[in-house]
């Protein structure tokens, strides 16, 4: 399989807080992979400079060859990255619907009311369709998130903690839906995790963060062992101590 | 699915202000003229309220469009009103074609601030140029339409009539244009611009073409009030005149396409009954009219209408 998504030497501070030390990572057309990592790792700041909100300081992010750095995000969705939000990034005062709608139109889909109620029954969101985006419970605003997301059908779609907010019993269900809407399309998918079963579950890789940089990368089973993660991420040694 | 009304109700409204233009007495074709004049100014407005913005400048493209219209006939010789609602839409959109490129880029009350900055600029710019009569302003003369002479004590009843006209193709227009995928992408933008630009639009371009076409329908709202008053003066760029713009616009609503229209025809009518039974406190009403409606109708009162017809 071929690299899609190529990061280099990447580097990125605010200020004395080192956010990204030289990250260096590469990730295969199709796969899924989990971005793990206690808060302030730097696992949101690779996401950010991925899709243009944040210029690294220095590093290259190659993207089917094409240097990334310096366009802004909605070229780089122009390009082929999507992404979905920690915090849902909805149109609050518009339906379910007209936030998909939005979507489609600017995805420029030549049946826009077609593919909206596509996505609609897809993600199991056609009961909420004329509610208000405001109103809706976190499990479903996440949904939406990743569903907007997905309608410019991208290539490499970023996650950002897409089950975090929800409630236990829902988590699954809606990592089901999500895998479920890009199995068979070709995308690569890159989310950020604390669930550590979500993780097992549902990626073939994992990469772990800790103080801006990558301290392991692999399979599942192996980087979920590894001493250092299971030290700085899972946080074993500091529950056995306490 | 739910009817759209909007068409039907402006076909009526057409029809019954087409009634007025001809048997309505002067006094009230007038007042009509002047609200429907500020009624298109309103709904360019609205239009950037659905895009989250408010502008405390349109005064600059209704004072343009007034001016322009007039000088045509003043300084041109060409006392045509087409001409001249045509010369006072092109001249304020000319202007917000050039101004918007930077407008656009703000937002909030850099946004309100900076377009009240460019009125009061022409303002003082009016004030004080004595060939454009300073604060005394100048009159002017539409004698023609489209090439046909107009009778004597007919020309207000006839500009009034096209701006009915005007004002029924462009509120149709607009009404298309904000159920179409332009209309939803500015109201997603006034909820969420972050998400607009990571679904691949541009912001900053549809922030753009809806300032432009604000800042024409305020200059041919201009042109129209030039029309129906028979003079201009520096007033009309003037930050109160604004002012005035955005008191109908939250006065009506953003609902639909006719509120401005309405509210604009409500504003001018309370005016002219508490100018004249009210003349020193006039204001104060006004003021206390927006506290009610910003507490107990904050979409304003078009809500009052959508309301009844829910029921």
């Amino acid at each position: 399989m071929s690299a899609v998504l190529v990061c280099d030497g990447l580097h990125k501070s605010f200020g004395a807080v080192s956010a990204a030390a030289d990250v260096s990572l590469s990730f295969e057309r199709e796969s899924v992979v989990s971005l793990i990592g206690a808060n302030g790792a730097g696992k949101t700041t690779f996401l950010n400079m991925v899709t243009g909100y944040l210029k690294p300081d220095r590093g290259s992010i190659r993207f089917e060859g094409r240097e990334l750095t310096g366009h802004t995000p909605r070229e780089i969705t122009g390009f082929g990255i999507c992404r979905s939000f920690q915090i849902p990034q909805l149109f609050h005062s518009l339906s379910v619907r007209a936030n998909l709608l939005v979507a489609e139109g600017i995805a420029a889909a030549e049946r826009a009311e077609e593919a909206t109620d596509e996505v609609l029954e897809r993600f199991g969101l056609t009961r909420y369709g004329g509610q208000p985006a405001a109103l809706l419970p976190e499990g479903v605003r996440k949904l939406l998130d990743v569903a907007l997301a997905l309608v410019a059908r991208p290539k490499v779609l970023l996650l950002d903690e897409p089950t975090s907010g929800v409630a236990a019993d829902e988590k699954y269900g809606i990592m089901d839906l999500v895998m479920g809407a890009v199995r068979g399309q070709g995308v690569t998918v890159l989310f950020v995790e604390h669930d550590m079963d979500i993780v097992q579950r549902y990626c073939g890789r994992v990469v772990a963060f800790y103080d801006g940089r990558v301290i392991a990368d692999g399979t599942p089973q192996r980087v979920l062992g590894d001493a250092e993660v299971r030290r700085y991420v899972i946080g074993e040694e500091a529950h056995a101590a306490a | 699915m739910s009817r759209d009304r909007t068409l039907p109700a402006l076909a009526i409204a057409c029809a019954l202000l087409l009634g007025a233009a001809a048997l309505a007495p002067q006094w009230l074709v007038f007042l009509l003229a002047l609200a429907l004049a500020k009624g298109l100014v309103v709904l360019g407005l609205v239009l950037l309220m659905r895009t989250g913005l408010v502008s405390f400048g349109q005064g600059l493209y209704f004072g343009l469009g007034a001016y322009a219209a007039a000088l045509l006939s003043h300084r041109a010789g060409l006392a045509d009103a087409a001409l001249m609602i045509v010369a006072g839409t092109v001249c304020a959109a000319a202007v917000a074609a050039i101004l918007g490129l930077l407008l656009a880029r703000y937002r909030e009350i850099f946004f309100a601030m900076l377009s009240l900055a460019f009125s009061m600029i022409l303002y003082g710019a009016l004030v004080r140029s004595s060939a454009l009569g300073s604060t005394d302003g100048f009159n002017l003369h539409a004698k023609a339409f489209a090439g046909m002479a107009l009778a004597a004590g007919l020309e207000r009843r006839v500009f009034f009539a096209v701006s009915v006209v005007a004002m029924f193709c462009v509120a149709l227009l607009l009404h298309r244009y904000l159920a179409s995928h332009w209309g939803r992408l500015s109201a997603a933008i006034r909820d969420n611009e972050l998400r607009v630009e990571y679904l691949g639009a541009s912001v900053y371009r549809v922030v753009y073409v809806n300032y432009v076409a604000a800042g024409a329908l305020a200059g041919m709202g201009g042109a129209f009030a030039a029309l129906a008053v028979g003079h201009v003066d520096p007033e009309t760029a003037y930050w109160t005149t604004s002012g005035e713009f955005v008191f109908i616009a939250i006065l009506g609503g953003t609902g639909n396409v006719l509120a401005p229209f309405l509210s604009a025809a409500i504003f001018e009518g309370l005016r002219t009954v508490a100018n004249q039974y009210a003349p020193n406190v006039w204001q104060m009403s006004l003021g206390l009219a927006m506290l009610a409606i910003i507490m107990f109708l904050p979409g304003g009162l078009w809500t009052l209408l959508r309301r009844r017809s829910a029921a």
